[in-house]
């Protein structure tokens, strides 16, 4: 009998302490599995989503495709678990994903309360609105009284009550779960605006009955910084992360892309030769090979190939550059120096 | 004396071993049990803790004093976005009562109905009333609340296209059902008391009129009594005040209409796919109270001379409702559970608003879940103690 | 008085009447058979009745026609996309759900691969309809084919094990997960709910309120917060690095759920045999374990068959919930396939729910007739 106890409680210490001993290798882990599990959303044209082959493209997805690409070489090794917005903090925060790339606002609580630690800025985003045409509205400050849709549980939701509370404009809320079913009630004119980040209303318009009987206002009433995070407590996960959006940016603002890759390897310029690991230990002192970002460009590209692919000129999307575009050119993307 | 002696001198050898005692083994038994859940549970909150603290995630209570900062469509209590996530909770859980409170009303009636009509000897209303019932169990409920409000509601036409009813005071459209709205004046609270009053009379005048009939034999025609207190008086005290009210009329004005009250379509959806399939269940527990009752009661009454109907309300009635009641408050309280679908059609409801929004606001996931559990735990509990009680006050006493 | 007495005894004293030729016969009542008599008791008995016969009939009228208009006269049957379906004053728009069939079956799962949900589902029906038709024989051996070595066969064919290429869960949808849901739930719930209410009878206190409190804390909330808890919230109850798939999780969750109402109706069962059967057993020496498998549990559990079918029937309407956390099943996929540009016209909503709702109903309406019927079949031993 006192065997048995002992066992048992020797058993439970064992399982916990080994769940403890397991925690901060997330590399270690991915390795092992040879897979990065990526959280994305349920499908966000432009972002996530999956097209009619079933496989998942957009600007999110590329994110954790070029660190699939930095750690094995290989673009596929991700899997992908569409989240809904409740699930996907505690998706990140339970271990069940690797690295939650879709389409989140950094914000203060969200770094320091919920356990996360934002990587970067994949997409400079604002909240915007769209109504139909026939509205006649061309400000949304002609809005008091309308019918809302919006997605519940999104800084969106807090934006919107901000911004008319600010304005003495009343509205009226119509509040879903999920982003099929605001899409839906907006397409059913259950609601006079649909608000969200401009970027989604851009997507979203695209897939409603007659995209060209709805317009985006002009005005932005807030900031939405988007970008991928990963789990606090592991610095070297975070860091290959971080180094994997900065490394996309970096190659851009060299000029280095997935056409020219070749010519690049053989540059002597000592910028492009450090950042394709032809000088310097950069990719194995962060765990990784010092050819990590020459994977990323083979089989990614850049950011700007990423962003034009994705949602810019070369996607239905056709979003302008605009913040997201490199320092050098007006814009507020900038890739830390690899040094 | 002599028994127990030899009892134990015969179970004695019995027991060869250990192993094979039931009183050792049961003991061996619920200890490894408490072992296995103290385990579970030991192992399930320090992996809780663990994680949550590895990862520096805010745990606690302290939220729910919090500015919400969300806005919610509709709410029977004050509420803005300054309100704390605490006042959100109470908007939802006073949402869910107040949907459920309404379907109960209403899925009873029609349950009663379709209930007493499937026992009808009128063929065309038996087997109506049994496609109804047939119909309606047996296709998820999920799936009629999301046809109530994405195939019936949403097709309505937009506030421009209004249906418009009653001399255009009311219109249908998918914004919902708005009505005018009546604005208390000085002297509606004379009329309210009127009503209070005619209530208490009435239901004071019911008590002494079964106290008579119990001891004298008379019957006093208590309910058109007391429906003329109710109603009658109030009415008198109406217009002889000159009606103490205003009405606001809804009219159209930008995007939607303004005044008046609207009864939003997220509401109605959840009222009437709530109300018509408990209707469906209620039903059978109302045909199986009948059933339950035997023939014998109502051949005894017919042959003292009553009349079906009469027979149906003083006989078969109270005697079916001691088997109809225990299952009809499991119905009430499913219906109060299953209002929780509301997340699907968008009703602010306690899950909607708390386990939904709330958590992904503060990413409590564990503190919001646990409390919302906590609260449909208490209701299910307080239905089946109300359940227990009944049940002790009706069993039959037999003689 | 004296002459009627003298009249009886003169009657009497005389020779008895001997009758030596028929009756005429009487000619026959008038019919209370045929069409017309059924009428009459059937809808005309009295004038409230025929008052109600007439309601009845005008709303008929007034709901049935344009039903089967809608439903089949104007109903568009085939088209490629959306402008077959746009047409003015047209019905259901069967063509949505003849173009998106296979999703609605499948979900996303590789179509290359799809027979082998098919395999899994002929296997399914191989085993299930012996079983349940009383006359077949081999009863023991079907029941242990369909209960233990098919979950493994349907295991391996469908997750794709042994050399079968896998096939991810997030893959699965339509009426293929609706049922894994709920067939997975039904095999799990009856023996959990089997012990957990003879836990709660148990004579150990410990077991018995160990029990007590697992019935009543699933019964007690509603199974969105569960699906929530099991999605949301369990993750964060295990060690780290140990995650269940999704759909496994949502499993898990419906499979307690079941089983803690399949405890009360089996309780019911249970407290419904006679104490002198228990005694009775008990007299004759067997153990705990003999006396519930051979004389309680086979009572207990025929006495119950319909409410353990009314639970199966629940726990298959409630696997439609999983589309709030995300997971595709029958209801979900059509729901997803409203979104189809391809496919946006006035009628293919209405038109999706109105499939899913025939096949809910099928499903569920085939069950409870056919727990009508068992307990027909068994109801010999009471009354």
């Amino acid at each position: 009998m006192t065997k048995i106890i002992l066992s048992a409680v020797a058993g439970a210490a064992a399982l916990t302490l080994g769940a403890h001993a397991a925690s901060a290798q997330t590399l270690e882990a991915v390795k092992a599995k040879g897979y990065i599990q990526c959280g994305v959303s349920t499908g966000l044209a432009g972002f996530s989503n999956t097209d009619d082959a079933g496989e998942w493209t957009g600007l999110d997805v590329d994110f954790c495709r070029a660190m699939a690409a930095a750690i094995f070489d290989d673009p596929e090794a991700v899997r992908f678990s569409p989240l809904s917005a409740v699930e996907r903090f505690t998706a990140l925060q339970s271990g069940e994903i690797d690295v939650l790339s879709r389409n989140t606002t950094w914000t203060m609580s969200r770094d320091t309360a919920l356990g996360l630690n934002f990587v970067g800025v994949t997409f400079y985003d604002g909240q915007g609105f769209m109504v139909p045409a026939e509205l006649n509205v061309d400000s949304a400050l002609q809005l008091s009284g309308a019918s809302v849709c919006v997605q519940s549980g999104t800084t969106t939701e807090l934006n919107l009550t901000d911004y008319f509370s600010a304005n003495n404009m009343e509205y009226n809320p119509v509040v879903f779960e999920g982003l099929e079913e605001v899409n839906a009630a907006y397409n059913a004119g259950r609601c006079d605006v649909y608000t969200t980040d401009s970027s989604g209303l851009y997507a979203i318009r695209l897939t409603l009955d007659n995209p060209d009987d709805h317009v985006v206002l002009p005005e932005l009433i807030s900031k939405e910084p988007l970008g991928p995070a990963v789990r606090r407590g592991d610095d070297q996960w975070f860091g290959i992360a971080k180094w994997v959006y900065y490394g996309l940016v970096y190659a851009e603002e060299l000029g280095i892309s997935s056409e020219n890759l070749e010519e690049m390897l053989a540059s002597e310029n000592p910028d492009v030769r450090r950042a394709l690991g032809g000088d310097g230990t950069f990719g194995a002192d962060m765990g990784l090979e010092n050819d990590w970002l020459v994977k990323i460009v083979r089989h990614v590209g850049n950011y700007g190939e990423v962003f034009e692919r994705n949602v810019g000129a070369d996607s239905p999307l056709q979003i302008e550059r605009g913040l997201n575009a490199l320092y050098t050119d007006g814009g507020l993307q900038y890739g830390m120096p690899i040094r | 004396m002599t028994i127990a002696t030899i009892d134990s001198s015969a179970s004695q050898p019995a027991r060869a071993s250990l192993f094979y005692d039931p009183v050792i083994r049961g003991v061996v038994f619920q200890v490894l049990l408490a072992l296995f859940i103290i385990y579970l549970v030991y192992s399930g909150v320090t992996n809780a803790a663990n994680n949550l603290a590895r990862a520096g995630i805010a745990t606690g209570f302290g939220f729910l004093n919090n500015r919400a900062g969300f806005d919610i469509g509709q709410s029977l209590i004050p509420y803005t976005a300054n309100s704390t996530y605490r006042q959100a909770f109470f908007v939802g859980l006073t949402n869910t009562i107040f949907v459920a409170a309404i379907g109960i009303f209403f899925a009873t009636i029609l349950g009663f109905i379709v209930g007493i009509a499937r026992l009808s000897k009128n063929f065309l209303v038996r087997k109506v009333a049994e496609v109804y019932v047939e119909t309606l169990r047996n296709i998820p409920l999920l799936l009629q609340l999301l046809f109530w409000y994405k195939a019936v509601l949403s097709a309505l036409p937009a506030p421009r296209g209004s249906i418009e009813m009653f001399n255009s005071s009311v219109f249908l459209n998918n914004r919902g059902l708005i009505m005018p709205q009546y604005l208390a004046e000085a002297g509606a609270s004379i009329f309210y008391a009127s009503i209070a009053i005619g209530i208490a009379v009435a239901v004071v005048i019911a008590r002494w009129a079964k106290k008579r009939q119990m001891a004298t034999g008379q019957i006093f025609p208590t309910i058109r009594v007391a429906l003329g207190l109710i109603i009658g008086v109030p009415l008198v005290v109406l217009f002889v005040l000159g009606v103490p009210f205003t009405a606001e009329y809804p009219e159209l004005s930008g995007f939607n209409f303004r005044g008046g009250t609207t009864i939003r379509p997220e509401f109605m959806a959840l009222l009437l796919g709530l109300s018509l399939y408990t209707a469906a269940f209620i039903a059978e527990i109302v045909r199986a109270g009948i059933l339950a009752v035997s023939k014998g009661q109502t051949e005894a009454a017919f042959s003292l001379g009553l009349r079906p109907n009469t027979t149906m309300r003083l006989v078969i009635i109270p005697q079916a409702l001691r088997v109809i009641i225990p299952p009809l408050t499991s119905q009430y309280l499913n219906l109060t559970k299953n209002s929780s679908l509301a997340i699907a059609v968008g009703y602010p409801d306690l899950v909607s608003v708390f386990s939904g929004t709330v958590a992904n606001q503060t990413g409590q996931a564990v503190e919001v879940i646990s409390i919302t559990m906590i609260v449909y735990l208490t209701l299910s509990l307080l239905t089946s103690a109300f359940m227990n009680w009944f049940n002790s006050r009706v069993a039959l006493v037999e003689r | 008085m004296s002459d009627t007495h003298a009249e009886t005894d003169v009657a009497t004293t005389r020779l008895a009447f001997v009758r030596d030729d028929f009756l005429k016969s009487e000619a026959p009542p008038v019919r209370e058979g045929g069409f017309g008599h059924w009428l009459k008791v059937n809808l005309f008995a009295t004038p409230k009745d025929t008052i109600l016969t007439i309601l009845m009939a005008l709303f008929l009228a007034w709901i049935l026609p344009p039903l089967f208009n809608w439903a089949f006269f104007s109903a568009v049957w085939d088209g490629s996309n959306r402008e077959a379906c746009l047409g003015e004053g047209q019905g259901a728009c069967w063509a949505f759900v003849d173009a998106k069939f296979g999703q609605f079956m499948y979900g996303r799962y590789p179509i290359d691969e799809r027979w082998r949900v098919d395999l899994t589902a002929i296997l399914l029906i191989v085993s299930l309809v012996p079983l349940a038709i009383p006359s077949v024989p081999y009863k023991k051996f079907n029941a242990i084919f369909l209960l233990v070595i098919f979950p493994i066969i349907a295991f391996i064919l469908l997750t794709g094990q042994f050399g079968l290429p896998p096939v991810r869960t997030d893959l699965w949808g339509g009426l293929l997960v609706t049922l894994v849901v709920a067939i997975v739930g039904i095999v799990v719930s009856l023996p959990l709910g089997v012990l957990l209410a003879l836990g709660r009878r148990s004579h150990l206190p410990f077991v018995k309120y160990a029990s007590i409190v697992f019935i009543e804390f699933w019964r007690g909330v509603p199974l969105i917060t569960i699906l929530f808890m099991s999605s949301v919230m369990l993750p964060l109850f295990l060690p780290d690095g140990v995650t269940f798939d999704k759909l496994l999780r949502a499993l898990v969750g419906v499979a307690f759920f079941a089983s803690a109402y399949m405890a009360e109706v089996i309780r019911g069962g249970l407290q419904a045999i006679p104490k002198g059967q228990y005694e009775a057993a008990d007299a004759m020496g067997l153990s705990y374990w003999q006396k519930m498998r051979l004389i309680i549990l086979p009572q207990a559990l025929t006495l119950v068959i319909p409410g353990i079918v009314n639970t199966f029937i629940g726990l298959f309407k409630d696997t439609s919930l999983v589309l709030i956390i995300g997971i595709f099943d029958l209801l979900g996929i059509v729901q997803l396939n409203f979104a189809d540009p391809n496919w946006a016209a006035p009628q293919t909503a209405i038109t999706g729910f109105a499939f899913a709702a025939l096949v809910y109903f099928i499903f569920c309406f085939g069950m409870s007739k056919y727990s009508l019927y068992m307990e027909r079949r068994l109801d010999t031993s009471h009354r």
